[in-house]
C-alpha cells in the first residue's frame, strides 16, 4: 500500500514547503529524528537542485513497506538539461564550489537508497529512500 | 462475483447487520474474558461497526482481493486495530480473534440467504472464509510488527542505560563504554551523549574507552564522527583508554584522528580537561 | 516576496544574528548585506549566528553561514556559530561539510567569551 503526494517545485518558497511536507510525513511513519533529519537534508538538497539547475519540476513522496519495515520514497523529477557527467556530479563538491557536486553527493551520503536518472536535454529523475 | 453480492447483501440490510453485530460481539466478548476491561463496551461497538462498514463498501468494490485499493481502507483499519492491540498487551490470538468471531455470524446469516441451494451456500462460504482469513492474517503481521518495534524500542533504551553519560565535574561529562562496540550500539550511544552535551551545556566530553577490547574500522570510523560533531556543535573532546593495541588497529586501518587529544586513562583524561576547563575559569 | 528580516542585535563591540525561519534565496542574501553594513557601520569585532532553532542545515544554509564569516573576517570581525543541535550536528558530519572559518560554541554566552579572548591562530 502506497500513498503518494505530489508537489511542485518551482520556486524557493516551494523548497522551503517541500522540506516542510518530508517533516511531516517522516515523523507520521515514525523514522527516528536523526534520520528525519538526514532525508529532510537530503529532500532540501535535491529540492533545491530542481528548482535552481532543472529548471523547476516536481517532488513526490510516497510511503513503502518491504515486509514489516516502513519508509519513505522520495522522487525529484524535472525536465531540465540533464546531466552530462554523472561521476563528476556525484563527487563530493563543496570546497570546489557552487554546484551540483555537494547536493548529489550529500544526498546520497545521507540516505538509504538513491537512484539517479537523467538525459541529457530531457530530464532528471532522483530517487532516494530511507526506512525506519 | 456471486459471492461478494452475496456478503455484502448481508451487511448492507441494517436487520442481518444488527444480527451480526449482536452475533459477533458476543463471541468477542466470550473469547478474551482476560481482556474485559482493557476494551470498553462502547469503543467494542464502535470498532465492530466501523469494520462492517468498510466491509461494505469495499465488497462494492467487487473483488475479493484484499490486496487491491478498494480494500486500502480496510486495511488502515485493521492494521489500526492491531497496533493499539499490541501497544496494550494483548496476544496475538486475541487480536485475530477481531475477524475470526465474524465468522459463525456471517455463516449464519449466508445460510438464512442461501436456503436450500446448497451450491450457493458453499461458494459463498468458501468465499467468505478466504476473505476473512486473509484479513486475519493481515491483522497478525500488523500485531507483529508493532511487537517487534515496541521491542527494538525497548532495546534501544537498554543500550542507553547500559551506556549511561557520567558527569564527572561541572561541564565535564564522561561516556565509559564497556564491551565490544557494534555500529548500532555506537550510534545510540553517540546521540545520546551529544543529546546530553546540548542539554546540560557541559563543553567537555571524555570518551573512555578502556573497557573495548578490540575497534574495527566502523567503530573507529563511529568515535571519529562523534568527535567531529561533538566539535561542530562547540564542544570539545578527550578519547581515554586508548590500549597499544588499539593504537596499533587505528593506525593500521589508516584512520586518521585529525587532532583528536588521546590520554591512556580517565584520570589523565580527567586532569586534562580539569586543566583546560580551569584556565576559563581563572579569568 | 515579504520583506521579512532577519533582525541583528547589537552587543557593544559584538553583533547577535539569531535564524528563526526557513531561509531562502533572497532572505540570506538580504541577511549578508545587513550585516556586512552593520559591522562596517559599528566597527564590529565579533559577529555571533545563533542557530539553535534550525532543525535543518543543508548546504545551501551551511555555505551562506561560511561566506558570512568569510566576508566578516574581511571586515575585521570574527564568527562564532552557536547552538548548534544534536541531529544537525550528526547530519553534517555525515554530509561530510566543513564550515572552514568558523568557530563553533555551545551557547550565545560561550560565543562570546570565546570572542572575548584573543584569536589564536586561525580564527
Amino acid at each position: 500500500m502506497d500513498k503518494a503526494n505530489e508537489v511542485p517545485l518551482l520556486s524557493e518558497q516551494d523548497i522551503v514547503l517541500a522540506r516542510q511536507l518530508v517533516r511531516k510525513k517522516a515523523q507520521e511513519t515514525g523514522l527516528s529524528l536523526i534520520d528525519q533529519t538526514k532525508l529532510v537534508t537530503a529532500a532540501s538538497e535535491l529540492a533545491r537542485n530542481t528548482v535552481v539547475y532543472g529548471g523547476g519540476g516536481t517532488m513526490n513522496i510516497a510511503e513503502v513497506a518491504r515486509g514489516i519495515r516502513r519508509g519513505l520514497r522520495l522522487s525529484f523529477r524535472d525536465q531540465g538539461p540533464g546531466i552530462p557527467d554523472v561521476e563528476l556530479a556525484l563527487k563530493d563538491g563543496w570546497t570546489s564550489g557552487t554546484g551540483l557536486g555537494m547536493g548529489l553527493s550529500g544526498a546520497k551520503r545521507l540516505v538509504h537508497e538513491f537512484e539517479l536518472a537523467t538525459k541529457v536535454g530531457e530530464g532528471t529523475c532522483v530517487t532516494i529512500a530511507h526506512w525506519k | 462475483m456471486a459471492a461478494t453480492e452475496s456478503i455484502h447483501g448481508v451487511i448492507a440490510d441494517e436487520a442481518r447487520l444488527k444480527s451480526v453485530l449482536d452475533s459477533w460481539r458476543r463471541n468477542l466478548a466470550l473469547a478474551s474474558q482476560s481482556a474485559a476491561g482493557r476494551i470498553s463496551e462502547e469503543e467494542l461497538e464502535r470498532q465492530t461497526r466501523e469494520f462492517l462498514d468498510l466491509l461494505g463498501t469495499a465488497l462494492r468494490g467487487g473483488s475479493l482481493d484484499i490486496a487491491g485499493p478498494a480494500w486500502a481502507q480496510v486495511r488502515d483499519f485493521m492494521e489500526k486495530i492491531s497496533e493499539s492491540r499490541a501497544l496494550q498487551g494483548f496476544s496475538s490470538a486475541d487480536t485475530a480473534a477481531f475477524v475470526f468471531s465474524l465468522k459463525q455470524p456471517l455463516f449464519e446469516q449466508l445460510g438464512l440467504d442461501a436456503g436450500n441451494d446448497a451450491k450457493r451456500l458453499a461458494d459463498n462460504v468458501w468465499a467468505a472464509t478466504l476473505l476473512l482469513d486473509s484479513l486475519g492474517l493481515h491483522t497478525v503481521k500488523a500485531f507483529q510488527r508493532t511487537r517487534e518495534d515496541v521491542i527494538r524500542r525497548q532495546q534501544e533504551e537498554l543500550l542507553e542505560l547500559s551506556t549511561p553519560v557520567v558527569k564527572l565535574w561541572e561541564g565535564i561529562l564522561a561516556l565509559p563504554m564497556v564491551g565490544t562496540l557494534d555500529s548500532a550500539r555506537t550510534q545510540v550511544v553517540m546521540e545520546s551523549l551529544l543529546n546530553k552535551i546540548a542539554e546540560t551545556g557541559a563543553g567537555m566530553a571524555i570518551l573512555d574507552i578502556t573497557g573495548v577490547p578490540t575497534v574495527d574500522t566502523l567503530v573507529a570510523q563511529h568515535l571519529l564522527k562523534t568527535v567531529t560533531a561533538l566539535r561542530l556543535m562547540g564542544a570539545e573532546c578527550i578519547i581515554s583508554g586508548v590500549r597499544p593495541q588499539i593504537a596499533q588497529t587505528i593506525v593500521h586501518l589508516g584512520v586518521d584522528l585529525q587532532g583528536v587529544t588521546t590520554r591512556a586513562n580517565l584520570a589523565d583524561a580527567l586532569a586534562l580537561a580539569l586543566q583546560q576547563t580551569g584556565a576559563k575559569l581563572a579569568n | 516576496m515579504s520583506t521579512q528580516k532577519i533582525p541583528i542585535l547589537r552587543m557593544g563591540q559584538l553583533l547577535l544574528v539569531s535564524i528563526q525561519v526557513d531561509m531562502h534565496d533572497q532572505l540570506a542574501m538580504q541577511l549578508q548585506d545587513d550585516v556586512t553594513t552593520a559591522i562596517q557601520k559599528h566597527g564590529s569585532r565579533g559577529l555571533l549566528i545563533d542557530i539553535s532553532a534550525l532543525d535543518i542545515v543543508d548546504s545551501f544554509i551551511g555555505r551562506m553561514i561560511a561566506d558570512t564569516a568569510g566576508m566578516a573576517r574581511i571586515l575585521g570581525a570574527r564568527t562564532v556559530l552557536v547552538g548548534m543541535q544534536p541531529a544537525v550536528a550528526i547530519t553534517l558530519v555525515e554530509l561530510g561539510l566543513s564550515l572552514p572559518g568558523v568557530s563553533t560554541a555551545l551557547t550565545v554566552e560561550r560565543g562570546m567569551e570565546l570572542l572575548q579572548r584573543p584569536a589564536r591562530g586561525h580564527g
